[in-house]
């Protein structure tokens, strides 16, 4: 649109021209609207250029969203094996979309022509799906499952009672920090809040940012929050909250935000204005103590060499009623799409089924994590031999939690959790005072979003 | 006289339909036709259809229900970064208007006065106006980060840094202040076309009436230049309803760097899909443009007719 205008630039100086100019900057002025306006309509046309079809029962079309290297690199073997051990000689094609594209498409996604088996999260983020009836049903696959532990097949259950999901991977989330700081100073593992608070404040006489903090990205506070939360009141409200049955200007919400403005003096400043990397990068340096995140988060900003230094403790208990019960580990897996290329054909839908039954090994997943280590696997079969030590804690942390939480963002509605949650976090971090105008803010957007079905 | 008149009139459009043979008739039709067809269907639809939309709850799945004025209600009330969005975008144009294009004048003005090394300013000046504005925003970032950033070193603040663009209570300037950066630039090299095209004897005759420097400048140069100044006042106007990708490159328009396009879509796009409430807030954004746009006809039309 820029362009277009300066080209009016060059009438300039002819009175005739000027009017050509002027009609085209005011067209341009309308048009600028009409995009906003329109904008609905490009990301399914973009969505829509997906690969053609595959001939049935041969090839099972892949929608993944596994754009970064490493993951990508590992998916691709897990694929492979497949290949190889498929008797029928079947292919994976696999469609790589941009992560956070995938993302922000994937209703258009689903309701044009998806392919048949895609990414996606546990959860409600999933259940809604299947609310909508946009997924396969896999109940019968599931009764095949085997290795599987309750928790997670719970998390693979749409609200009808049949299963959708084959749960790959998962990454548990807990406060970490580096040994040999821990080390350095005589630091201990707090277990509760009150030991929690005075190691903070024992890291901020040492000269130390107690806890490292970002939140521009949107995502990383609700961690905290959800930990705060579960640890106060207790996953069955965590899940009764997310769901919308909860009120958040209640007297449960109002004490999490309390507790976390109590802290707050110790958390890094100016988190809004820092992304998720800056502050494991803080950790990494060695100038903060702590941080909340999630396994591959502090993963990949630690170098090759460091990463033996990384530890992590389970995020403090608070009300001993709840103790440490709950852990917050998103699970990754496969879904299959209702409107899937291949899956009218029986022979399309058997090569697909035949697909998530081999990645619902822990074969598959062995494969995966040898080439992916910073996640852990979900099978109980599987292979932890070559687990680095911190792997191997997070499936003891993740084995012992009575219940597994996935994330905010991935037990609630996609849009209260990106339209009210993530100002409304960014706004409490801004100014932690005002804790009664924020929940009341968030539970009148709460109401009319979820009323909105 | 109206017998004449009409008489006159029909004169006149009899020998207008004869300059068009048939052939120029078809031709006129289909250039026409078609621009109109696509001018109806790729941007008056779309309007209508977001129009049609925002009295209506849709999550780009289901079914769409009808729910009246319930978005606008919604927005205007409850939902906490509407104000803030409407009062960024005001600010965006307050400040781009008053401060970044009058500076794009004086710079211009001394420019075509001739300075030493005024090509060299000229092109330093002009070259952020080659960057997309995403780009800005990432210069942006690398200049006011709070913990890396370019400024708190240069003012020595390393110990106890300011947030430029973390701390909703000032990082809107600082955005607005890199919008301003490209804006200026592209505001002065439409003046400076302006006033090379401005005759030098306009300006010697003034010179002879015994006008000073200044005079000379606002009762002489300035009105010659109202097509540019139009021109200029569209674009300012254009640039600061349009604002987007930079607050989006910078942190996706959150925390205190709102505007309305940013609104309109995080609520349609992505998984939210709150296609009827974004395309309210679309709406209120489509009357704040019509606002400007036919205030800007209705003068340009007086214009044309006191001329």
């Amino acid at each position: 649109m820029t362009e277009s205008s300066f080209t009016g630039q060059g009438a300039l100086g002819g009175g005739l021209q000027n009017d050509a100019g002027h009609r085209m900057s005011r067209r341009n002025l309308l048009r600028g609207t009409a995009i906003s306006a329109g904008a609905v309509a490009l990301p399914s046309l973009l969505t829509a250029c997906g690969g053609g079809p595959a001939d049935a029962g041969k090839t099972v079309a892949m929608g993944s969203n596994a754009s970064d290297p490493v993951p990508k690199k590992a998916y691709g073997e897990a694929f492979k094996a497949y290949e190889k051990q498929s008797k029928e000689k079947r292919k994976v094609k696999v469609n790589t979309v941009d992560h956070n594209s995938f993302q922000e498409n994937i209703n258009r996604y689903l309701q044009s022509t998806p392919d048949d088996v895609f990414m996606w999260f546990a959860g409600y983020r999933m259940q809604f799906f299947a609310k909508k009836n946009l997924l396969h049903e896999i109940s019968d696959l599931w009764s095949g499952f085997d290795g599987f532990s309750d928790a997670i097949k719970d998390q693979s259950t749409g609200e009808d009672g049949k299963q959708y999901f084959v749960p790959f991977y998962y990454y548990p989330w807990a406060v970490f920090h580096r040994r040999s700081v821990f080390q350095k100073y005589g630091y201990e593992a707090p277990k509760n809040l009150d030991e929690y608070v005075a190691l903070a404040k024992q890291m901020q006489k040492d000269k130390l940012i107690p806890i490292a903090f970002a939140d521009k990205d949107g995502w990383p506070a609700m961690g905290t929050f959800d930990y705060l939360n579960m640890r106060i009141n207790g996953y069955e409200f965590h899940k009764a909250l997310m769901a919308g049955e909860k009120a958040w200007n209640g007297t449960e919400v109002k004490e999490v935000f309390d507790t976390w403005r109590r802290l707050m003096p110790y958390h890094q400043e100016g988190a809004n204005g820092r992304t998720w990397q800056e502050a494991a990068g803080a950790l990494q340096k060695s100038e903060a103590g702590m941080a909340v995140f999630g396994l591959p988060q502090p993963g990949q900003q630690f170098p090759d060499d460091e990463r033996e230094d990384l530890d992590f403790f389970v995020f403090p208990e608070i009300n001993p009623e709840h103790g440490t019960d709950a852990v917050e580990a998103p699970i990754d897996g496969f879904l299959l799409a209702k409107k899937g290329k291949n899956l009218k054909d029986d022979k399309g839908m058997e090569a697909a089924k035949d697909l998530l039954k081999f990645l619902a090994t822990a074969e598959a997943e062995n494969t995966y994590l040898e080439h992916d280590p910073t996640n852990i696997a979900v099978h109980e079969e599987a292979d932890t031999a070559k687990y680095s030590e911190l792997q191997q804690k997070a499936v003891e942390l993740v084995s012992s939690a009575k219940q597994i939480s996935q994330f905010l963002d991935r037990d609630t509605r996609p849009d209260f959790a990106s339209t009210v949650m993530i100002p409304a976090l960014q706004s409490f971090i801004g100014n932690p005072k005002d804790i009664d105008g924020l929940v009341n803010d968030i539970e009148r957007q709460k109401k009319t979003v979820f009323a909105a079905d | 006289m109206s017998l004449t008149s009409t008489r006159g009139d029909r004169g006149r459009r009899r020998r207008g339909a004869r300059r068009f043979n048939r052939r120029d008739r078809v031709v006129l039709a289909v250039l026409l036709g078609l621009a109109i067809l696509i001018d109806l269907f790729i941007i008056w639809g779309p309007t209508v259809a977001s129009i049609g939309l925002s009295f209506t709850s849709y999550d780009g799945i289901g079914d769409i229900t009808w729910v009246g004025l319930d978005n606008y209600r919604t927005a205007f009330t409850e939902y906490p970064q509407f104000w803030p969005a409407v009062r960024h975008n005001l600010m965006w144009l307050g400040f781009l208007g008053l401060v970044a294009t009058p500076f794009g004048l004086f710079l211009a003005v001394l420019i075509d006065r001739g300075v030493r090394f005024s090509r060299f300013y000229q092109s330093a000046i002009y070259l952020p106006v080659v960057l997309s504005l995403a780009i800005v925003g990432f210069i942006a970032q690398l200049v006011f980060s709070r913990d890396q950033g370019a400024l708190n070193a240069l003012l020595g603040r390393q110990d106890n840094p300011i947030d430029w663009i973390g701390d909703p209570d000032i990082n809107i300037w600082m955005v607005m202040i890199a919008a301003a950066w490209r804006h200026t630039g592209y505001v002065m090299i439409l003046y400076l076309a302006g006033l090379k095209a401005v005759d030098a004897s306009l300006k010697e005759a003034a010179a002879i009436d015994g006008a000073n420097e200044r005079q000379t400048f606002f009762r002489v140069v300035f009105p010659t230049l109202r097509p540019v100044n139009v021109i200029v006042m569209v674009i300012t106007v254009i640039e600061a309803l349009r604002a987007f990708d930079i607050v989006y490159a910078i942190n996706r328009g959150r925390n205190g760097l709102e505007l309305l396009s940013v609104l309109v879509t995080d609520n349609i796009i992505g998984e939210a899909s709150r296609i009827g409430f974004g395309s309210a807030i679309a709406v209120v954004l489509l009357v704040f443009s019509l606002g400007f746009v036919v205030t800007y006809l209705v003068q340009e039309l007086r214009g044309e007719k006191n001329r």
